[in-house]
């Protein structure tokens, strides 16, 4: 198959499994016995006030009605408006959107390279200082709950040892230029260094905090994987030419162990989406987690229906990419 | 030195596994000249693939020389360091195996592998310069260079993988080609061209081969010389003549017995029991539990390496005291 038809026909898949998210995440936020007329006018509202918000909202409509109407505006791309702010939903995710991406793409950078890098080291040190600290790295990260990480360096960094900022994506009287929303891309982009030395500062706290188990997943992945990769016969072939360890370990091996590394890369992306409504809770972090927690606090249905739609649409578009990375790193894959 | 390119003396390597220790080679002796063709063969597990691998210094953990002496040319190679290993290892020795396609790196393309042999540790646009050479290689070997130079090992039958493993054992100029089984993981009628392939290069390169085999047939048709392994020991050398037609070590004979020919109408003899545990191997002669043969000074002493006749080295207890005998 061409690569070409390959990426067609997953777009095409990936239709079909929007569909099924939007249609589970709309039935979830409607049977939940909760009366977002409530949440939004409080208890003691006048009976005809309620009902006319209800008809306003369309909630006084059969829920099978309601869906039909969903699904008819996410295809025109319309995600309703949202109940607390009045505005579309989707102008709502375009805005906070950039700073949950930039979040992730910066914890996946991080998470990548020191994953990678721990679980080479690992295994070729294998039961050396440097593969037992990896391995109790790794064990940290995968069992520690990322709130109580988050509040702890925040304790140390900010409130003790006031060398990082507590929150936000910068500080108060720095203004960064807007071109595409991503804080540090956006500096470099206008040549504003306070402003990206501002924004880095910002978003190493969440970033280390967010990337942290994915760091650990994918050393421990990587070091198995390496350590396989070490046993095979092509390995012995490489050393019996004069090959250096070096050669032997960089251009060998790492690009086979890299192999299977790669779908939990893309998994972790998607952890890493979820992980940010944690995490940005924490950080006050104005991205696309928190918009969601706080739209699920006043019940905000369409707000919560189209942001986990959008998250679960970058997920798998990072599936796809990870497939498609495949063919990249494994040419048996290009069949 | 008792072959004037290669010389093991006393060489043991053990491996450490949970098991236990596995005594794999118990004191290996084998010696060769330039040039010449050896065979190695005896029965799965008897360390005939540890001994080439000892030569090429891939014994790695848990494998380890416990003792010995592995001398090539004036280089003593158990007393090398890796660096200086790798200046001898795919350059004055190269070893091609058992299962071809698994022993190519299955993300990189064929040329490119048998380039990096040719220019070793350089750097990647570097190892592009020698690409005349490769051509040239793939061609020596009976691969069109231009359909096969860019393909990967999985798009590659098993003859032409271990083609292409011969191309780049042989693109280093080596002294000393090992061969371990090079031809057991094929079809019959594809072993029977690479070995072929194999003699006309050999005579063309004029290197020296170690052939490790388990298939006495090959090791006739192939060999100038030829060492009988069991369990851990180099139990019989001569020329590949006097091993067939005057095989001294009972399990020589044995295993000689064990071998079907055309016309052959008496029954196949085996040898009775097993190859033992090497982790609680048998005290003296390794053998001496399935030799029909066995006195005592067997179960007590491994014999030690006896020339027997013109380029004709035994180890066995028997050989010695019918000796004695004559002797009276």
């Amino acid at each position: 198959m061409k690569l070409g038809t390959y990426i067609v026909k997953r777009l095409f898949l990936m239709i079909i499994v929007m569909f099924g998210v939007a249609t589970i995440v709309f039935f979830i936020t409607h049977v939940i016995p909760a009366d977002p007329v409530g949440a939004i006018l409080g208890g003691n509202a006048p009976i005809e006030l309620v009902d006319q918000m209800r008809h306003q909202l369309g909630l006084d409509k059969s829920i099978p009605l309601q869906f039909i109407n969903y699904m008819e505006g996410i295809v025109h791309g319309d995600f309703g408006v949202s109940l607390k702010t009045n505005r579309s939903v989707l102008k709502d995710i375009i805005d906070f959107f950039p700073a949950t991406i930039e979040l992730a793409i910066v914890s996946m950078i991080f998470a990548t390279i020191v994953g990678v890098v721990l679980g080479i080291l690992s295994a070729v040190y294998r039961n050396k200082v440097i593969d037992h600290f990896s391995r109790v790295f790794s064990i940290l990260g995968v069992s520690m709950p990322v709130f109580w990480l988050g509040l702890l360096l925040l304790l140390l960094f900010y409130y003790r040892l006031g060398w990082l900022p507590g929150g936000g994506r910068n500080s108060l009287f720095i203004f960064p230029p807007h071109i595409t929303g991503l804080v540090l891309l956006d500096s470099v982009i206008a040549g504003d260094w306070t402003s990206f030395w501002d924004g880095l500062r910002h978003i190493i706290l969440p970033a280390f905090v967010l990337g942290y188990a994915s760091a650990a997943s994918i050393a421990r992945i990587m070091r198995a994987s390496m350590l396989d990769v070490l046993r095979q016969d092509f390995i012995r072939t490489a050393k019996s030419k004069g090959l250096s360890k070096r050669v032997v370990i960089y251009r060998h091996a790492v690009k086979n162990a890299l192999i299977p590394v790669v779908t939990i890369i893309g998994l972790s992306f998607g952890s890493l989406l979820s992980g940010a409504v944690l995490t940005e809770t924490i950080f006050s972090w104005p991205g696309l987690g928190r918009y969601i927690v706080n739209a699920l606090l006043v019940l905000d249905y369409p707000a919560v229906t189209g942001g986990t739609l959008f998250i679960a649409f970058i997920y798998s578009l990072a599936n796809l990419i990870v497939d498609i990375s495949y063919a990249v790193l494994d040419p048996r894959m290009r069949v | 030195m008792r072959g004037n390119l290669l010389d093991i003396t006393k060489l043991k390597v053990v491996f450490y596994t949970y098991r236990g220790v596995i005594k794999a080679l118990n004191g290996v002796e084998l010696w060769m000249n330039r040039g010449e063709r050896l065979g190695i063969v005896g029965e799965t597990g008897c360390g005939k693939s540890v001994t080439a691998l000892s030569i090429m210094g891939l014994v790695e953990q848990p494998g380890e020389i416990v003792e010995g002496k592995i001398a090539f040319e004036d280089k003593i190679l158990t007393s090398m360091n890796g660096d200086a290993l790798n200046k001898i290892r795919g350059n004055d020795l190269a070893m091609i195996f058992q299962e071809p396609v698994a022993a190519l790196n299955p993300v990189m393309r064929i040329g490119f592998q048998i380039a990096e042999s040719i220019s070793r540790n350089k750097k990647k646009n570097e190892i592009k310069q020698v690409y005349p050479e490769v051509r040239r290689m793939l061609e020596l070997v009976g691969l069109d260079w231009k359909r096969t130079i860019d393909l990967y090992p999985h798009e590659l039958s098993g003859g032409m993988a271990q083609r292409a493993m011969i191309a780049m054992a042989l693109s280093s100029k080596p002294k000393l080609l090992i061969a371990d089984e090079p031809t057991s993981a094929l079809d019959v009628t594809i072993q029977a061209q690479i070995l072929e392939l194999l003699d006309e290069l050999v005579k063309k390169f004029g290197n020296a081969v170690i052939l490790i085999t388990h298939d006495m047939g090959v090791a006739a048709e192939f060999c100038d010389k030829i060492a009988v392994m069991y369990a851990g020991n180099m139990v019989e050398y001569a020329n590949t003549t006097d091993i067939f037609e005057n095989p001294i070590h009972p399990y020589t004979r044995g295993l000689l017995r064990a071998v079907p020919k055309i016309g052959r109408t008496d029954e196949l003899e085996s040898i009775p029991g097993v190859v033992p545990d090497l982790v609680d191997p048998p005290p003296g002669c390794r053998f001496h539990p399935r030799c029909k043969y066995a006195m005592d000074a067997c179960k007590e002493k491994f014999p030690s390496l006896l020339e027997v006749g013109p380029e004709h080295y035994v180890a066995c207890h028997l050989y010695l005291k019918e000796e004695m005998k004559n002797a009276n």
